[in-house]
């Protein structure tokens, strides 16, 4: 009876094997993370020479604003990646221009909403 | 200046462990989502959104993890992403799935057929089981966790873990004799 155990547990390891992410994801991915702690950086640097005039103003200005800014620009381009992907998507199931036009604006609104979920 | 410095340093230090965590863990985290939704498209959504996720926690993360591993963690954030997913597009997960590990297994020539139906026969009995017993399986044998990290990843004990894990294997057993008809 454990040996049918096994026997199953072994067919079940060959059917649930690991899968490999597409190597487009995976350049992807780190495009996108790559990007987002570059702004970071980029930001956290700006802030610093920005904010040595007046370092009052670095809890009550600079920082809301770096913050903000890090993360429309991040936001902004991850929205157009996303969209950018369904292309071939929307192109297949489009009736026609118009159609194309109305489904790649809904996704660019679905992505928007989507990243904001995420990175805000 | 000197706190800037620190603050720098840290950032960077933080930013190379979470390209470390992404670097090992994303065949995971991609194997996971794929399983769960049953599609490669969505399967990127998804794993491209943990991570993102998984930055905006991962310092709170990393301290409160205490030197444990944190895959679970992330296993945790991709299972909440699938289940508003499925909430949001009022669905369950496609199936069958049939393009994932049975065709990149490597298989001899013979046996072939009669591992690929039988392979088949099991990943759609795994769509059968419950929820919890679903993805207990899939971490368990697609990502090879250990019922500890299970576990953690579904907010349960280990002996709970343990039961759950043995009765999944149990009642995917019977789903996939049924499957097979009176005479297997």
């Amino acid at each position: 009876m454990s040996e049918q155990f096994a026997e199953f547990e072994n067919l079940l390891r060959k059917a649930l094997a690991p899968v490999e992410p597409p190597a487009e994801l995976e350049a992807r991915l780190e495009l996108n993370l790559a990007s987002i702690v570059d702004l970071a950086t980029e930001e956290l640097e700006a802030w610093e020479l920005s904010s040595m005039g007046d370092p009052r103003n670095w809890t009550r200005i600079a920082r809301p604003v770096a913050a903000v800014t890090i993360g429309s620009a991040a936001a902004v381009g991850l929205v157009l990646v996303r969209t950018q992907r369904k292309r071939h998507k929307r192109r297949n199931e489009a009736a026609g221009a118009v159609d194309l036009a109305g489904r790649t604006l809904r996704d660019l609104a679905r992505e928007a909403r989507r990243v904001a979920d995420d990175v805000f | 200046m000197a706190s800037s410095e620190h603050t720098r340093e840290h950032k960077a230090r933080l930013d190379d462990a979470f390209s470390a965590l992404y670097k090992a863990h994303l065949r995971d985290v991609y194997s996971y989502s794929y399983y769960r939704v049953g599609n490669h498209h969505d399967a990127e959504d998804l794993t491209e959104q943990t991570f993102l996720q998984a930055y905006r926690h991962f310092e709170r993360a990393q301290r409160e993890s205490e030197g444990r591993p944190l895959r679970p963690w992330l296993i945790r954030i991709a299972h909440n992403l699938a289940a508003n997913y499925y909430r949001d597009r009022s669905r369950k997960p496609q199936t069958p799935i049939d393009d994932a590990g049975v065709l990149s297994a490597p298989h001899t020539t013979e046996d072939l057929v009669e591992d690929r139906d039988d392979l088949k026969r099991i990943l759609a009995g795994v769509q059968q089981l419950p929820d919890d017993r679903r993805e207990a399986l899939i971490m368990r044998f697609a990502l090879g966790m250990d019922n500890r990290e299970i576990a953690r990843a579904l907010g349960r004990t280990d002996g709970a873990t343990k039961v759950l894990i043995h009765r999944a294997i149990r009642q995917l057993e019977e789903i996939v004799k049924q499957d097979e008809g009176p005479d297997a």
